[in-house]
Formats: C-alpha cells, sequence, structure tokens
C-alpha cells in the first residue's frame, strides 16, 4: 500500500460563532488547507466530511455535497462522503480518505470536520450529543453524557485514589494550553479553586471537567506520499492507525477504569508503525471530560494504569514536560464542536511536527499521536504522525 | 420516543427479563441474539432469564444539569449495579438521600414511572432501584 501524507492543514477559530453558518465554517476550514497545500481545487479528488449530527443540530443531512458545493467544486463533481462514528467522526474520516490513497483510488483527498452546535439551546446539545450513548439502556433510565463519564470518574477515584484535584489538574493544564492557542476557545488560564467551586453538573464532575458546547471545523489534505514533496517541503506522513470499537453502554464494558477500545486502537496503531509509546512527544488525546484524558494516557501507555490523575498532578503530561498532551488546549479549552475535533487534532500535531506551534512549540518533535472517542468509548481511533523527512 | 418503541422493551423494563447463553451459561440484560463471547455458536440457543432484581452499586454520580424528561427529579442518583447474577444495568437510585449511596451498597429493584409522552400522552414505566430492605 502507498504511504499518505499531510500536505495541507486549516481550522476555523472555534467557539460560540454566532454570525456563522455550518456551511461557512466547513469551506473556511477548507479553503484554509487548500491553500496551507498550495494546490487548486482541481487537484482534489475526493472529500471526507466528518460530522456527528448536523441533522439534529441544524435539521440538515446530506452535509458533504453541501460543504462542496458551496466550496466552489461543483464543477468537478467531486465525489463526497460523509462519515458518522459519534464524537470519532472526524478520526474515522481521516482513516477513510487515507485508505482511498493507500489503496490507490486517489492521489489527492480533503477530509474535513464540522459541527455547529450552538443553534440549539443547551439542554437541547447536551440531550443530542447523549444520543451516542446507548439511548434505550442508559438514556431513557436518566444517564446523561457527563453522567456515564463521572461514573468512569467516580470508580478510578475508588479503584486508585485519583484526587478530585487531580481531575482539576487536566482542566487547569488544557486552559493554560488554551491559552497559547489563537483559535482556541477558552485562551483564559483558570485555577484550581474556580474548577472545584464550579457549578455541579454531574457529580464528581463540575462544569470545569466538561468541554463546551462549540461551533468549529478543520480541515487536511492528504496526498500519496511519493507525491507529497510537489506541494511541500514538510510533509508529515501519517505513519499508522488503530481503530477499534467496543460495548456502546458503559455498564458493559469489561472495567469502568479503561477504554479497552482506546487500548486496541492504541496497540494496533503503535504495531503497526513499529512506535511505542516512548517515541511520541506530543499527543492530542480526547478531553471530553477530565477524566477521560487520566485514562486516555493509561490506556495508551504514556502513564502506568491508576497513574494518570497522578502524573497530571505532578505535571508530567504539560507542555514540554514527559510528554505534551492536549498542546492545543484539548476538546477542554480549544473547544469541542464533535465533527471537528478529530481533524483539528490532526491539524495541531501536523503544526507541532512542522515547527510551526508558535507559543506552544514542543520541543524536538518527531512522532504525535492523535486519540478521539465516539460516544462514551464504543468507538476509539488513535492516529501516528512523524515528520517525513 | 414513539410509542411502539418502548412498548417492545416492556417484558425487559417490567420484570428484568435478560438472556442466558445456551453455550457459555453467561448471562446478559437486556436479552442478546448473539453472545458476546461466543458469537456464532451461541445462536439459537439464547434463552429468556429472569433477573432476581438485587445486587450492589458498582459506581454512581449525582446529576444536577439534567435532561428535560428529568428535570423534575433532580438532583438524583445515576448508576450501575451490578446484579446478584453478574450482570450490569445503568438505572437511578431512589428512596434514598443522594448523600447515603456508596461503591457497593446493595440495592434491590422497584417498580416506577419513568417517563410520559408528554402531559397527556402515554406514560412508561420500568425498574428503578432502592436500598436493600
Amino acid at each position: 500500500m502507498r504511504g499518505v501524507s499531510v500536505i495541507g492543514v486549516g481550522e476555523t477559530q472555534f467557539g460560540e460563532l454566532w454570525d456563522k453558518s455550518f456551511r461557512e465554517l466547513g469551506i473556511e476550514a477548507g479553503l484554509r488547507a487548500i491553500q496551507d497545500a498550495k494546490i487548486a481545487a482541481e487537484n482534489l479528488d475526493a472529500m471526507y466530511v466528518g460530522n456527528m449530527s448536523a441533522g439534529k443540530f441544524i435539521d440538515q443531512e446530506h452535509v458533504a455535497s453541501l460543504v462542496a458545493d458551496y466550496s466552489g467544486l461543483t464543477d468537478s463533481h467531486l465525489p463526497t462522503i460523509r462519515v458518522e462514528g459519534g464524537g470519532a467522526c472526524g478520526a474515522i474520516a481521516i482513516h477513510q480518505a487515507a485508505m482511498s490513497i493507500a489503496s490507490g483510488v486517489h492521489d489527492i483527498v480533503i477530509v474535513g470536520g464540522a459541527e455547529k452546535m450552538t443553534d440549539v439551546g443547551d439542554v437541547e446539545a447536551n440531550e443530542i450529543l447523549s444520543s451516542t450513548t446507548d439511548q434505550e439502556w442508559e438514556s431513557v433510565f436518566g444517564a446523561t453524557f457527563a453522567g456515564l463519564h463521572a461514573m468512569m470518574a467516580r470508580r478510578h477515584m475508588f479503584e486508585f485514589g485519583t484526587t478530585r484535584e487531580q481531575l482539576g489538574a487536566v482542566a487547569v493544564k488544557n486552559h493554560k494550553h488554551g491559552s497559547l492557542n489563537p483559535n482556541a476557545q477558552f485562551q483564559k488560564e483558570i485555577t484550581m479553586d474556580m474548577v472545584l467551586s464550579a457549578p455541579k453538573i454531574a457529580e464528581p464532575l463540575g462544569l470545569f471537567d466538561c468541554a463546551p458546547l462549540s461551533d468549529g471545523a478543520a480541515a487536511l489534505v492528504l496526498c500519496a506520499r511519493e507525491k507529497a514533496r510537489r506541494f511541500t517541503d514538510t510533509p508529515i506522513d501519517l505513519i499508522s492507525t488503530g481503530h477499534a470499537s467496543d460495548f456502546i453502554a458503559v455498564h458493559d464494558r469489561r472495567e469502568l477504569t479503561t477504554m479497552d477500545a482506546t487500548v486496541i486502537a492504541g496497540k494496533r496503531a503503535f504495531h503497526a508503525a513499529r512506535k511505542t509509546p516512548n517515541d511520541v512527544q506530543v499527543a492530542e488525546v480526547h478531553d471530553s471530560f477530565t477524566i477521560t484524558e487520566i485514562m486516555a494516557v493509561e490506556d495508551l501507555r504514556f502513564v502506568p494504569k491508576g497513574k494518570g490523575g497522578f502524573a497530571t498532578e505532578d505535571g508530567e503530561t504539560a507542555l514540554n514536560a514527559k510528554i505534551s498532551v492536549n498542546t492545543s488546549g484539548g476538546l477542554k479549552a480549544r473547544g469541542y464542536p464533535v465533527g471537528a475535533t478529530g481533524v483539528a487534532q490532526a491539524v495541531e500535531i501536523v503544526r507541532q511536527l512542522r515547527g510551526e506551534g508558535g507559543r506552544r512549540q514542543v520541543d524536538k518533535a518527531e512522532v504525535g499521536l492523535t486519540h478521539t472517542l465516539g460516544g462514551t468509548g464504543g468507538t476509539a481511533v488513535v492516529h501516528l504522525f512523524a515528520r517525513g523527512d | 420516543m414513539a410509542i411502539p418503541r418502548f412498548w417492545r422493551e416492556i417484558p425487559s423494563r417490567y420484570n428484568l427479563i435478560g438472556s442466558k447463553c445456551g453455550n457459555c451459561g453467561t448471562l446478559d440484560f437486556p436479552p442478546r441474539v448473539v453472545c458476546p463471547r461466543c458469537g456464532r455458536r451461541s445462536v439459537g440457543k439464547m434463552e429468556r432469564m429472569k433477573l432476581g432484581g438485587r445486587g450492589k452499586v458498582v459506581s454512581y454520580s449525582i446529576i444536577h444539569d439534567a435532561p428535560r424528561a428529568f428535570d423534575m427529579m433532580k438532583p438524583y442518583v445515576l448508576a450501575i449495579v451490578e446484579m446478584d447474577e453478574g450482570v450490569r444495568l445503568t438505572s437511578t437510585i431512589i428512596d434514598c438521600d443522594p448523600g447515603e449511596v456508596k461503591i457497593g451498597m446493595p440495592v434491590e429493584s422497584a417498580f416506577r414511572k419513568l417517563g410520559e409522552e408528554g402531559e397527556a400522552g402515554v406514560i412508561h414505566y420500568g425498574y428503578k432501584f432502592r436500598p436493600a430492605l
């Protein structure tokens, strides 16, 4: 199979973007990625779009064709594919696009991810987020998206001695990173006192333990590795992908404190790339809640099981520490427009590996990882990226 | 939620009907057609089985930010309960102060109202859990 490289990246501002529609966000990110790749729209062979639920958020389906249309691509009649997979849809879209290149079907493909979440109220938006859980056997009985993660947190505290402050340390760190990212939804640092005194959402989780509702889009241009240097001097290679599923309901999982989908996706990605967690300098992991980052750094084997909270509290996962986790601010501070997430994580890793991280640049970043979850862990996708030189 | 969608799940929601794999003996709730452990070998051998209704709390959360259907109940206790038969499910803990709920607490099922289709619509019933007597 052919190798695949990233030759262009783009993203919008993330946040509550009242003045921008879904299609405007998609176009903005896509055009930036095309401009960054220095290609013309005619060079594109296909478009993949990660989107969780435009049908519920803005009452619009058939969104891949819509974005291509308003991006001025009707003349090329591109094949467009919308990918759904809960919060992991953007990461799955990258994988699908990469396979279309690896197989030899396409040479250059654009991958977009977008979500417009603030056209509905926050109660409705949270109900829509909950639709990625088991509606019949979790939601009907009163489970909320935050509540299911809160039960993972409670159990993690019970089994490993993880503390409330250690959960909070994830939010404090990621807001600090977000303060260095001009596209982040939240660019202000927060204190531990603010986290601990915030309104309760689902105990033990409070407001600052939860990623926000956001609007935003991100895009990548992928190219066959053998042709990437025609377009850029700094191609970033997508060196492997691990993609795994698990029981959709939290209560059916082997354990509440480990996401087997993450463990397996991570193993598959590391094995395929002949790398280990020690080879990774920078990682964007799925911190939809503070507990999910703690579980992710454990399940990806960056730290031993049960030590995620302690490692975060000790600063091991901060910018330019042992491993730099969520330098963009993560879902917590950069924002969580669901469909955009997997793609935005890849945009951040590509920037870091190119050395374009600005004030949040990770030293000697050679290998980067993205980790994206669907639902409460029924899907996990891990991509590994490396400098192409 | 459409009425048939709730109606067809009534056996499990009213009477805790799960399934037992005729191949490996493992229980599942709600009932499954295929055993997650045995796969194809279990097809046609999944027997219905009623759970006893007693179990213990594996984890819980006190919900303050609730969906519209549960707004009147907040704050309420969401929990994952491990039934005595070994299978787990998600429900709420009622008839006690939220502060009394602990991991490992014995609980038993109770038949309660779960929701309704608007003010004049069909009422949905099902299981909730309370501290074991």
